[in-house]
């Protein structure tokens, strides 16, 4: 929003492309990923699911599963370039300064360790602190995250509690060590409507205290509106457009952020909503030309025979289309 | 209400055990529950997970026996009998568990065909290929398998199964949720056609208010196994009388910046209830933010009270005058 002198990214990436061999093909989940994150900024990548936009970020937290090919041009993080550091650094830096809260805090939490246990483990290997020290911070972490009588429950199991205060506990692992970026890879997609919204609040309150920039990876346009500075959507493993919320909400350039728009049902109209038609493209043998032509109302000649890259537009904005909405929307 | 209902319940209640059967202790997970539907329309049924929506659903298709309350067809209880049940028939939320992948779609979408008696052979076949081509799936598809198909395309399946029996409810447990948002609007849309063509009834449960705006005219809004809200869609979604439903509208995320950093700070406090010990009084009384004295007391019942334009289940509705643009 207000651009110090002092804002710099704290995240660069560029060129990211990671790939899986399977028995089938080589399965391009991700092609030609670039973005910045700049400090304490909120930055979404929306995406339906195989868009690419979880692989993207676990690449960069280097936790992708399975037999991936990771190849990029550059991955910076707050001064460390994470294509040359060694695994042991890379691990220190985890926690430390990216972080990471995942969709399914029951599976994300040790069910035999008291949520005591494995918060205070944190602040023992990272900051060597004493057993007690470490549960005093512990509690005084509970709190922050507004675990009702965090004293009382530091010796529960993750099992004794709730879905939104288990989501609660896992913020508060991802932010013990206080880091510069948190990864929040659909955050709140397991909670009910109610619950949702207090994370959200509470992801706010967290990144104002903490300073700490916040990369949220979504499907939900909602959580989008709600949270995010800037947006970055994804379809196909490939970045088709990017920019400010406000711009892209008002006036999407590419057909897909306008089709996806378009395909969300809203609280204030009963209009019939205009749903996508067809269904995302293999990743293994993609549609030549741009990735979206198959579906897209807007397609020409042009289409199916070269893929658009994304090129700047508008001040602020990207897009990779032959037949962007934007000139439209400004002779209109 | 319009026309005569095809289906009714009345005051359906059903408990559950919890914490196995000597120690455990029974909670309601529905209590008190009454509806009717008519031919043509849809009624939403809508509540956060263990409001008891789901098993709701499932005493309508016969899935589940109600400890108390009658379930009427065109009038008449509804019995343990093939020939009613053929009438009542289910969309299940999870498209990927509730296809058997052993057997083709073929047989999937048949098995109503078979175990009613409704066709063989050849007409078996031309009518499960109907079907594909009612949810718009191409009738190829019918002897291939479920893994075969995306997430979108299997919820088409099990569309087409449910209406093989030509039912005239379709109860649809929360169909769409498992669905990436521009798929969700395909599945809808077809639930709409499919109703406009055919003039079934529909019981649409969900938990996400924006969809059901899209889909329903008439919401019963549940909460920890009771009825708390009921009335016209756009009453009960634009302008509701219970705290627990405008605060289920306030959580609401909508892609709309401006309207969504309106809402920041605004969450309902607190949690859902663990069922199996709920607060005394009005079950929503602890999260409330109008909760008095006499919430804590007797549970209040479902009614239109003064100044307000649906039914609720609360001492201290918001009443129009009340009400603020959102």
């Amino acid at each position: 929003m207000n651009k110090q002198a002092e804002q710099r990214s704290v995240l660069a990436v560029s060129g990211l492309n990671v790939s899986f061999d399977t028995l089938r093909g080589e399965v391009k989940a991700v092609s030609d990923v670039s973005f910045e994150l700049g400090r304490g900024e909120v930055l979404a990548l929306v995406g339906e699911s195989g868009s690419g936009k979880s692989v993207s970020t676990r690449a960069v937290m280097g936790i992708v599963r399975g037999k991936a090919n990771i190849r990029a041009d550059r991955m910076e993080l707050v001064g460390h370039d994470l294509l040359t550091i060694d695994e042991e650094s890379k691990r220190k830096l985890r926690g430390r300064v990216i972080s990471l809260v995942f969709q399914d805090a029951l599976s994300a939490l040790n069910p035999v360790l008291s949520i005591g246990d494995q918060l205070g483990e944190l602040y023992r290997t990272h900051l060597g602190v004493s057993r007690r020290e470490a549960r005093e911070r512990t509690i005084e972490l509970l709190r922050s995250v507004h675990l009702p009588s965090a004293e009382r429950r530091i010796d529960d199991y993750p099992h004794q509690f709730s879905g939104g205060m288990r989501q609660r506990i896992l913020i508060a692992s991802a932010i013990a060590l206080k880091p510069e970026v948190l990864i929040a890879d659909e955050p709140t997609t397991a909670l009910d409507v109610t619950v949702q919204a207090q994370i959200l609040d509470l992801l706010d309150e967290l990144r104002e205290q903490l300073g700490m920039a916040i990369l949220l990876i979504t499907h939900d346009l909602g959580v989008v509106a709600r949270m995010a500075e800037r947006v970055a959507v994804m379809y196909a493993g490939r970045l088709v457009e990017t920019g400010t919320v406000d711009d892209l909400f008002r006036a999407p350039a590419h057909p897909y952020t306008a089709a996806l728009l378009a395909s969300a049902p809203r609280l204030d109209t009963v209009e019939r909503m205009e749903p996508i038609k067809g269904s995302p493209p293999s990743l293994i043998s993609p549609p030549p030309g741009c990735p979206f032509h198959p579906r897209c109302f807007r397609r020409g000649e042009v289409c199916s025979k070269v893929r658009p890259e994304l090129t700047p537009g508008l001040p602020g904005r990207a897009w990779a289309c032959h037949y962007p909405l934007v000139e439209i929307a400004h002779a209109g | 209400m319009p026309a005569s209902p095809i289906l009714e319940a009345r005051s359906l209640s059903k408990t559950f055990r919890a914490g196995g059967a000597v120690f455990g202790k029974t909670f309601h997970a529905v209590k008190n529950v009454s509806l009717s539907i008519s031919p043509g329309e849809t009624l939403a049924i809508v509540g956060e997970s263990g409001c008891g929506k789901s098993t709701l659903a499932r005493m309508l298709v016969g899935l589940e026996t109600p400890d108390d309350g009658e379930i009427l067809f065109q009038g008449a209880p509804i019995r343990r009998d093939r020939t009613l049940r053929r009438q009542v028939q289910m969309v299940f939320q999870d498209p990927y568990l509730s296809l058997n992948p052993r057997r083709t779609v073929l047989d999937i979408i048949a098995e109503p065909l078979d175990v009613h008696g409704l066709a063989k052979g050849a007409g078996r076949r031309q009518r499960v290929e109907e079907l594909l081509v009612a949810v718009g799936l191409d009738p190829a598809s019918a002897s291939r398998f479920p893994h075969e198909f995306s997430g979108g395309q299997r919820q088409r399946i099990g569309i087409a199964r449910a209406l093989a029996a030509e039912p005239s409810v379709l109860v649809c447990d929360e169909p769409v949720s498992a669905l990436d948002v521009s798929v969700q609007a395909q599945v809808v849309n077809l639930l709409i056609d499919l109703q406009q063509r055919l003039g079934i009834a529909i019981i649409f449960i969900a938990h996400d208010l924006a969809v059901v705006r899209a889909i329903s005219q008439r919401v019963i809004v549940m909460y920890l196994g009771r009825a708390v809200e009921a009335g016209a869609a756009d009453q009960v979604l634009v302008a509701p009388s219970h705290p627990y439903t405008v605060a289920l509208r306030g959580s609401a995320l909508e892609p709309d910046p401006a309207r969504a950093r309106l809402a920041r700070g605004t969450a309902a406090r607190g949690e859902p209830p663990n069922p199996v010990n709920p607060p005394p009084g009005c079950r929503f009384n602890p999260r409330c933010p109008r909760a008095t004295e006499i919430c804590r007391g007797e549970e209040p019942s479902l009614e239109q009270r003064p100044g307000t334009i649906t039914a609720a289940a609360c001492y201290h509705p918001v009443v129009r005058r009340e009400m603020t643009v959102a």
